[in-house]
């Protein structure tokens, strides 16, 4: 049975468009519209990749071939990595959130090129099916990892081609995601909302940008030079054709280094959003987010070394990649404090987007600690390579990015679809998503340090004690994510409408009906006071 | 905006040309990937560089380089045309931007063609046996050179579109973001082309 109740305004959802049925999804240059067409993609794909990491972990789960061979394996944990870091994690809070709540956070009817963002839209999912299809088109599922190393992807035998076209369609969509952000906040904040009026999610994203319009072309000329050296012969990586393989590694990670800070910023941005709203308190230290979010962007540039220490580049650069990889800490490490004097003395409700935003906290401190470990040169060199590296990443990303990004959705659910998710069930989905997350990564780390190698479908019976939890943690965590996207889409329909503004929040996008109307705004506001500040008087 | 389910506000050119210039900034790093690799292995190999340049036909590139400045120029006379409200003048110099493109192509065409006469393509068997720093020297040629004239071919049709849009009166006097956003771009390829002609052809 489908809620009965109803909200009395026309929202975007409703909008009578020029198009109508798919099409008024399809051809929409709505924002709001857009960003829910990435929610439903990349949850998609989200899905996918989530079961190709259970079946490795499924493959690990004993030692010897259980469920797939060694080729195999390398194509799935390819296939994972590109859909998760590609498709999922670099567009993920951006497209998703920064689509819809951008415009509406800095006081905009849309973004500044509406129908290049729908464009963006239709390059992101050309480029998601080409990914999908080097699975199945050629020779084989492409088995370089997602870092597509040469020399051996220039002359693996699989359909590398198709993934590495995929990999630059999707930078090409992000690029212009990026650029359209760039020039939405720099032309269409509202009247009176200075830069450092600014909320900070937008903040986050402006940095973001950058990072997407300066780092992204340099992986895509990358990614096409390894393209014609396949198919034309030209070599500029492969020792064999006078190239240097290890230029490319430099060329690579010069982009997919900043790139770990396209997928983080943004994530931290959202729980900025939301330890304020929950400690109905305004956010501790703006400038100092503010400033740390820009410092992070611009370091982050310089320290793609760290990938690289056993490779044999010099002393020094190493030496200088360390260094500067432990001064990139310091602005990370002044968000966390930011966060959590934000909380302290605050009246702290603890609802599921906080539980989230407080779990991101936790892993993505393991995960920035860890790679204090990475970073240094000496563990470097016993870890490099190690389940250790994907223990930590994982932290990073899935514990940072993914765990944002659920904060998020249960944040601003109730605006975007005007409805309430079932509270207690999300808590308990939050649970054994975090349960299921710490089992399945944490044994990494130790049997990464007794030196289990990544990439390797088998291993010695030494290891089969972490492996074994791990592969129950993934079990547990696949359930979680089913629980959590449960709950999300049954109450869709059938949750109790949620008023304009169930957190009590702020910022712009809590002042206007849930869900928006088509223009967000029937007047654009004018901003006077600085963002977060909150009622001294706790409201009814 | 014609596509009623967006949102009514009026264009903003400002907004439109900042995006444009962060576009070519993004062209830029494309390219300058490429200028990278080329820094690396010019300062690796300078010797296969030198006997590499010297196998270019410095008169051919020169040429290439006064056709594509010229270019650069007739587009920027175009945009002062429709700024001065003469459609039929700003067509005019489109025009003779785009045979000046043309022109462009054609000699690249005989000097390709030229190169691969003699064998020296990718993967030719005949590039091979020439020693590294040379092999490099003509990857990066035919890399840089490639993506240059596929930038060439997307300028081109621009301003093929932007003749049709001051035709169908969509481009005028009030209204020539498109115009002058293309114009950015073909100065673009003309500034890259800049960099490739000394670095290719000149430096021996």
């Amino acid at each position: 049975m489908r809620n009965a109740e109803k909200y009395t305004h026309v929202s975007y959802l409703e909008h009578e468009g020029k198009y109508k049925g798919i099409w008024s999804w399809l051809l929409s240059t709505d924002h709001k519209k857009i960003g829910l067409l990435y929610l439903y993609s990349i949850a998609f794909f989200f899905v996918v990749a989530a079961i190709l990491g259970l079946l490795l972990r499924l493959e690990l789960i004993a030692p010897g071939p259980t469920i797939m061979d060694a080729q195999m394996y390398n194509g799935v944990f390819t296939l994972h990595g590109i859909i998760m870091v590609f498709i999922v994690v670099i567009p993920g809070l951006g497209a998703v959130f920064g689509n819809f709540f951008l415009p509406i956070m800095i006081g905009a009817k849309d973004v500044a090129f509406p129908r290049l963002n729908l464009l963006s839209w239709y390059i992101f999912i050309i480029g998601a099916l080409l990914g999908v299809a080097s699975q199945f088109a050629g020779d084989g599922p492409p088995d370089t990892g997602w870092t597509f190393y040469v020399p051996y992807s220039a002359e693996s035998a699989t359909n590398v081609i198709f993934a590495l076209t995929a990999a630059f369609v999707l930078g090409f969509s992000s690029i212009l995601t990026g650029i359209n952000f760039i020039v939405t906040i720099h032309r269409m904040r509202a009247p009176g909302m200075g830069w450092f009026k600014m909320p900070l999610f937008p903040w986050s994203l402006y940095a973001t940008a950058w990072i997407q319009v300066l780092a992204t072309p340099i992986v895509g000329i990358t990614l096409l030079m390894v393209i014609a050296e396949r198919t034309l012969n030209i070599g500029f990586f492969d020792p064999a054709l006078g190239g240097d393989p290890l230029l490319f590694q430099h060329l690579f990670w010069i982009y997919s280094h900043p790139a770990v800070y396209i997928m983080i910023l943004p994530a931290m941005g959202v729980v900025t959003e939301i330890f304020p709203t929950f400690s109905q308190k305004p956010v501790f230290g703006y400038g100092a987010i503010v400033i740390s979010s820009l410092a992070i962007a611009f370091v982050g540039y310089f320290v793609w070394g760290h990938h690289m220490f056993t490779t044999g580049i010099s002393y020094w650069s190493r030496w200088f990649f360390s260094f500067l990889t432990f001064i990139v800490a310091i602005p990370s490490a002044i968000k966390v404090f930011n966060w959590i004097s934000t909380m302290y003395g605050g009246s702290i409700d603890l609802k599921p987007p906080l539980l989230y935003a407080i779990s991101f906290i936790f892993l993505f401190m393991i995960g920035g600690f860890t790679g204090l470990t990475l970073g240094a040169l000496a563990t470097n060199v016993h870890l490099h390579d190690t389940s250790f590296v994907v223990a930590h990443f994982h932290y990073i990303i899935f514990g940072g990015m993914g765990f944002a990004f659920f904060a998020g959705i249960h944040y601003w659910y109730p605006k975007m679809y005007g409805r309430m998710y079932n509270i207690k069930l999300a808590n308990i989905a939050w649970g054994v998503l975090f349960t299921g997350f710490n089992l399945l990564y944490f044994p990494l780390f130790i049997i990464g340090l007794q030196g289990m190698p990544r990439r390797y479908f088998d291993y010695l019976p030494q290891f089969h004690a972490g492996h074994f939890i791990s592969t129950i943690g993934a079990i547990i965590l696949v359930i979680g994510i089913f629980m959590m996207m449960y709950n999300l889409i049954y109450y869709r329909h059938r949750g109790p409408v949620a008023p304009s503004n169930p957190w009590k929040g702020v910022t712009l996008e809590w002042q206007i009906e849930s869900p928006p109307t088509h223009e967000n705004f029937d007047v654009i506001p004018e901003i006077k006071n600085p963002p977060y500040l909150f009622k001294k008087e706790p409201q009814t | 905006m014609t596509n009623s389910s967006s949102h009514a506000h009026p264009v903003d050119n400002e907004a439109g040309k900042l995006g444009m210039w962060l576009f070519l900034f993004t062209e830029f790093f494309l390219f300058g990937g490429l200028f990278l690799v080329y820094a690396v292995f010019r300062a690796k190999f300078s010797d296969g560089f030198h006997t590499g340049a010297n196998d270019l036909n410095a008169m051919i590139g020169t040429i290439n380089t006064v056709v594509l400045l010229v270019s650069s120029m007739t587009v920027a006379m175009a945009i002062t045309a429709i700024q001065k409200g003469s459609n039929q003048k700003a067509i005019l110099f489109l025009v003779a931007t785009i045979l000046l493109a043309l022109v462009f192509m054609i000699n690249k065409y005989f000097e390709w063609a030229h190169k691969i006469e003699l064998h020296l393509f990718p993967g030719s068997e005949a590039l091979q046996t020439l020693e590294r720093g040379e092999l490099l020297f003509f990857s990066l040629y035919y890399m840089m050179t490639g993506l240059h004239a596929l930038h060439v071919i997307i300028g081109l049709t621009l301003l093929i579109i932007c003749i049709f849009q001051i035709k169908a009166g969509n481009t005028h006097k009030g209204q020539y973001l498109l115009l002058e956003n293309s114009g950015l771009y073909w100065h673009l390829v003309d500034l890259i082309w800049i960099f490739l002609f000394p670095l290719l052809y000149l430096l021996t």
